[in-house]
C-alpha cells in the first residue's frame, strides 16, 4: 500500500507547478505507468483522490496511461516487446532479458484553470 | 496519524528525534483549499482547460533524497546495503550473527525500519554496534528522506559498513531506492519457492539473494532449485547465498562478498558485481 506515498508525490508534484505556473484548479491529472512499474492503479486513484482532496487537485479526473513493456534481448541484441517482466525472449526465446521499459512512473501533464 | 484519512506517514518517527516530518496527504497545517467553494462547489468547465506540461518521475523527490544519500556515503568511504524481505524471514538474527562476525574487522552500523518498536534497534545494539530505529508508523516502507535523517544522527564511521534493515515486506521498499550500494533480498526456506514470481519486484530490483534459515531446509517441503529458478526467471544471472544464522553455513560466502564490497568502496571504487555462484 504504497500507493498513498506515491499519490502524495504526486500531489507535491501538482501543487509545486500550481505555484510556478499560476494555476488554482486542475481539471485532469495524465499519468504515465508502466505495465511493471510497482504501482496498481485502482489503488493508485482511491489514494489519489484522498491525496487530492482539500487540495488544487480536488476532485480532478485521474487519467492513467499505461506504457508497454519492453526489454533488452542479449541473444538478439535488441530491444523486444515484453507481455509479463519474467517472459522469455518473444522472438529468439532467450531468458536472459532484461527489463528496460515498463516501470515508469511519471506525472504527464495537466489541464488546468 | 492523519485524522481524514488515516494516513500514517505523518507517525513516522527516528528514536532521539521528537518529530520527524509531517507527510499528511492534506497539506500543511493551514492550508486552505484553492478552486472550491466552501460548499464545494466549483467553476463551471465551460472555459477551455489550460494544458500544463510536467513530464516528471513520481518519485523524483524520493531520487534526489536517495542521490544525496548516495553521494554522502561515497564521499565518506561507506558501504550502504539495504537488506529487503517479507516479515519473518529471519532479517534480524541474520544481521546480529553477521555483525558478531565482522565487528572486529570492520566498522559498522545498522539502521533498521519498522512499523513500531525500537525492540530491533535494540537487539543489534546489544551486539556493540550503534544502530538506530526508525519507526514509519502505518508506512510500509523505508523513504530515501528517512534515512538521510536517521544517517545524519546515526553519524556512522568513516570507511564504514551501513546495515539497513527495510521494514519487512516484499512490496513496496521495492520501489524506494535509499542510495544504497546493493540490495539484498532474503526468502526463508519456510516460505513458498514462488516468491519471486509473486513478488517479482523485489527480486529484479536486488543484488544478491540470501536463502536463509538452510538449518531447517530437512523439515519443509521448500524447494531451492525451484526458488532459484523463480529468481532468475525475474532476474537472470542473480547470485544467491545460502546462509543459516543457526549453524552458521554460507557465511564465508556472505562475509567474502560484505567485505569485497566494503574493500571496493574503501578503495574509491565503484560497486561491482558478485565473486561466486550457488
Amino acid at each position: 500500500m504504497h500507493e498513498l506515498a506515491l499519490a502524495q508525490e504526486v500531489i507535491r508534484i501538482i501543487e509545486k507547478a500550481a505555484r510556478d505556473q499560476a494555476f488554482s484548479r486542475v481539471r485532469t491529472v495524465r499519468l504515465e505507468i508502466g505495465r511493471f512499474a510497482a504501482a496498481e492503479p485502482e489503488a493508485l486513484r482511491f489514494c489519489f483522490e484522498v491525496a487530492a482532496r482539500e487540495g488544487v487537485a480536488g476532485g480532478a479526473r485521474l487519467e492513467i496511461l499505461e506504457l508497454p513493456g519492453a526489454g533488452w534481448c542479449p541473444g538478439c541484441a535488441d530491444t523486444v516487446p515484453l507481455e509479463s517482466a519474467w517472459d522469455a525472449c518473444p522472438r529468439c526465446g532467450g531468458r536472459q532479458v532484461r527489463v528496460t521499459g515498463g516501470t515508469e512512473m511519471r506525472v504527464k501533464e495537466l489541464e488546468v484553470d | 496519524m492523519c485524522t481524514t484519512c488515516g494516513c500514517g506517514a505523518a507517525d513516522t518517527r527516528i528514536e532521539g528525534e521528537v518529530r520527524f516530518r509531517s507527510l499528511s496527504a492534506h497539506g500543511p497545517a493551514g492550508y486552505l483549499g484553492l478552486g472550491r467553494g466552501v460548499t464545494g462547489s466549483r467553476p463551471t468547465d465551460a472555459a477551455p482547460a489550460r494544458r500544463v506540461s510536467i513530464e516528471q518521475d513520481i518519485l523524483a523527490e524520493n531520487d534526489r533524497h536517495a542521490a544525496a544519500n548516495r553521494r554522502r556515503f561515497a564521499e565518506r568511504g561507506i558501504l550502504a546495503l539495504n537488506l529487503l524481505s517479507s516479515p519473518g524471514s529471519g532479517k534480524t538474527t541474520l544481521l546480529v550473527r553477521t555483525l558478531e562476525a565482522l565487528r572486529d574487522r570492520l566498522p559498522m552500523a545498522v539502521v533498521e525500519g519498522d512499523q513500531q518498536t525500537s525492540l530491533d534497534a535494540e537487539r543489534i545494539r546489544a551486539t556493540g554496534v550503534p544502530a538506530i530505529q526508525i519507526n514509519t508508523g502505518k508506512g510500509c516502507h523505508l523513504d530515501a528522506a528517512m534515512v538521510g535523517r536517521a544517517v545524519a544522527r546515526l553519524a556512522p564511521a568513516e570507511a564504514s559498513l551501513l546495515l539497513i534493515e527495510n521494514v519487512g515486506n516484499l512490496v513496496c521498499p521495492a520501489a524506494f531506492d535509499l542510495g544504497e550500494a546493493h540490495k539484498v533480498v532474503v526468502l526463508s526456506v519456510t516460505e513458498g519457492e514462488d516468491k519471486p514470481l509473486k513478488y517479482p519486484d523485489m527480486f529484479r530490483a536486488a543484488d544478491l539473494l540470501l536463502l536463509s534459515k538452510w538449518d531447517l531446509l530437512p523439515y519443509v517441503a521448500f524447494d531451492p532449485e525451484r526458488a532459484l529458478s523463480y529468481a532468475r526467471q525475474v532476474h537472470p544471472g542473480l547470485p544467491a547465498i545460502r546462509v543459516s544464522a543457526v549453524t552458521g553455513e554460507g557465511f564465508g560466502a556472505w562475509l567474502a562478498w560484505i567485505e569485497q564490497g566494503w574493500g571496493r568502496r574503501r578503495a574509491g571504487q565503484p560497486p561491482t558485481g558478485f565473486i561466486r555462484k550457488l
